[in-house]
């Protein structure tokens, strides 16, 4: 890859708990994010997964080391400046969706458009245009409540590409569905990371999400233990096709 | 989205919300109708002394209010006030509680207001029934309409006595109430003064009119030299005085205040405590508006919309309740009162109340970390 990295973190170090109970949950991490890419950082519980895309995502503050986000470092940011910051570059989908019970399908993608300043017609009109992307433009106006756990996660995809962001971190997007949901969530990572030329991380210990990868980083005790490329990674076309197949299964 | 979003919280629990209503409107109604009696109560006790026609007053010296004069001020005094610069008429006033003896049996206490006509200084303002110049026929009398009970009698041409003379109701004023309960009886100065066994050249209140060019505070300066044993206010002055008379000394005010400042503490922490425990619910809806890069300020914003929308509809149900309370204290003795001015007040201060309520979820969502998100 020649491209330049959207996202570069070096030496990451994190200590969490205080006193005795302290731990160091990162031991000097490396990681880049490349546009167009899908990354998947796996490793087994408590491996530091979480706790890295906290860190890259600007959420929480690494112990050491630095971060660049879009040329920008963010050491020595407060809290605002980082908001500001993940507002500009970043899109979340989590892995119990965090939808608002409260808002509807089309609510809870304007929302997160609100944040970042854009507002009335033109907002609503991209809502529901990145809901029609994600196969969702017939639930626009149902409550969470309303929605399958497939569905609540295409809303969160939704959510988190509405802003166009250059990095989208996903958290376990699979953990909490059935397979055929796992795969359409992981496809439409893909799609996004492909056509849209997004950098995309995925955390994950789904081997299901493996063939959606065109990067896999492993990660154990707070280190990185193996990064492997796999050219093998479906294309674009067949990501549609699994999306067809998927909407033809009903 | 802010509004959409404080909404749909603020309705998703209709229980909590129903109970952050009750909170503001008791609230409401409580301070509408303290601050409705205090306004009232102050319409009451100053109503003469600004319905008088006169820029400043000459009282016994230490008078407190306007039912507080006693009957020392002499026809030497008003020659003293006439003869001074820039005063246009001295008009004497008689004011003095004495004995109503009801037909049927009984006394009670009034206020004998005397006054004639022509000097253009006090009269009754609100006649429904009767003219100045029934008032001037034999024994004629006016009282107000509410106190007919009270007072034992039924209305036009009924007979009573104050003191040792006999009088008839010739007119009759409508929403002329007395804040010390004592119903007002108008009358001529003469009939006044023998009413209450006083003598004809004796005067409680001398009320002064300048001449148009007259500075008000130039001529009461030559006055209080010229009157030693008199003193001389202005019309605010001695409205002030009698409000702290008879709203501050008897304590009475004091139980108002006390009763508003009662209702603001309740709304207040019952909303505080709502707002609080909403916020609370959604707090992992707040970490994932962070998350997602909101400011603290637009979280901030939501809350407050929160308690916004709580103070519209708390207040628009507390001012209905409020405006049935005060139609339904118009015939009582002291009618609450509501003006345009009390309403913008008491909106700006249920707003302000929830604004501070909103202070402690605030807080709260301060100190957020966006980092719960990926704990659920």
């Amino acid at each position: 890859m020649t491209q330049k990295p959207i996202l570069s973190a070096k030496n990451i170090k994190k200590e969490l708990g205080k006193g005795a109970g302290r731990v160091l949950a990162l031991r000097g991490v490396d990681m880049t994010l490349n546009p167009g890419e899908l990354t998947l950082l796996m490793g087994p519980s408590g491996s530091g997964k979480t706790t890295l895309l906290s860190i890259l995502g600007c959420i929480l503050a690494p112990t050491k080391g630095t971060i660049k986000i879009a040329g920008q470092e963010t050491g020595g940011l407060n809290p605002e400046d980082l908001a500001e910051l993940r507002r500009a570059h970043i899109g979340y989908i989590f892995q119990s969706y965090n939808l608002f019970p409260t808002l509807n399908a089309l609510e809870n993608v304007r929302i997160a458009l609100d944040v970042i300043g854009q507002k009335g017609y033109p907002a609503a009109q991209r809502a529901e245009e990145v809901l029609h992307d994600v196969g969702l433009g017939h639930r626009l106006k149902n409550f969470p409540s309303n929605l399958s756990g497939g569905e609540q996660q295409r809303v969160a995809v939704a959510r988190a590409i509405a802003s166009s962001p250059e990095i989208v971190l996903a958290d376990e997007p699979t953990a909490a569905l059935d397979s055929e949901n796992g795969h359409a969530v992981m496809a439409l990572l893909a799609k996004i990371a492909k056509e849209q030329k997004r950098s995309v991380l995925a955390v994950t210990h789904d081997p299901r999400t493996l063939g959606y990868a065109d990067r896999v980083v492993r990660i154990e005790d707070g280190q990185i233990i193996g990064e492997e490329r796999r050219p093998d990674g479906l294309d674009a076309p067949e990501i549609a096709d699994l999306t067809k197949r998927r909407k033809a299964n009903g | 989205m802010i509004l959409t979003l404080a909404f749909r919280n603020l309705f998703h629990d209709r229980i909590r919300l129903a109970v952050t209503l009750v909170g503001i409107l008791f609230s409401i109604v409580l301070v509408a109708v303290q601050l409705g009696l205090y306004l009232g109560s102050s319409r009451m006790i100053t109503a003469m002394i600004d319905r008088a026609n006169g820029e400043l007053w000459i009282t016994t010296y230490g008078a407190k209010s306007f039912e507080d004069g006693g009957m020392l001020l002499t026809q030497a005094e008003r020659h003293q006030a006439l003869a001074t610069p820039g005063v246009k008429a001295v008009i004497p006033l008689v004011v003095r509680f004495q004995e109503w003896r009801k037909p049927s049996g009984g006394s009670t206490r009034v206020v004998v207001v005397g006054a004639d006509q022509e000097d253009g200084g006090l009269a009754p303002w609100a006649l429904v029934e009767g003219t100045w110049q029934d008032i001037k026929a034999p024994d004629a009398i006016a009282v107000d309409r509410s106190y007919l009970d009270e007072l034992d009698i039924s209305g036009i041409g009924s007979t009573a006595q104050i003191g040792l003379g006999r009088v008839r109701v010739r007119a009759m004023t409508d929403g002329i109430r007395s804040f010390t309960r004592s119903p007002y009886v108008f009358t001529p100065l003469s009939r006044a003064r023998k009413l209450i066994g006083a003598d004809s050249t004796r005067t409680t209140f001398f009320l002064v009119q300048l001449n148009p060019n007259a500075n008000a505070e130039t001529v009461r300066t030559e006055l209080r030299n010229r009157l030693g044993s008199a003193e001389v206010l202005t019309k605010q002055e001695f409205h002030d005085r009698s409000l702290v008379q008879w709203l501050f000394r008897t304590g009475a005010g004091v139980a108002l205040i006390g009763g508003e400042l009662l209702g603001i503490l309740v709304g207040t922490v019952i909303v505080a405590q709502t707002l609080y425990s909403s916020t609370k619910d959604h707090l992992n809806e707040f970490a994932t508006l962070r998350a997602l890069g909101s400011s603290s300020g637009y979280i901030h914003k939501v809350i407050l919309a929160q308690a916004g929308l709580s103070a519209v509809v708390g207040y628009l149900l507390g001012m209905l309740i409020s405006l049935g309370v005060l139609l339904l204290s118009k015939s009582s003795p002291l009618p609450l009162v509501m003006t345009p001015g009390l309403a913008a007040a008491l909106f700006a201060l249920t707003v302000g109340m929830c604004a501070i309520s909103a202070v402690s979820a605030i807080i709260k969502v301060t100190k957020i970390d966006p980092a719960t998100v990926f704990s659920r």
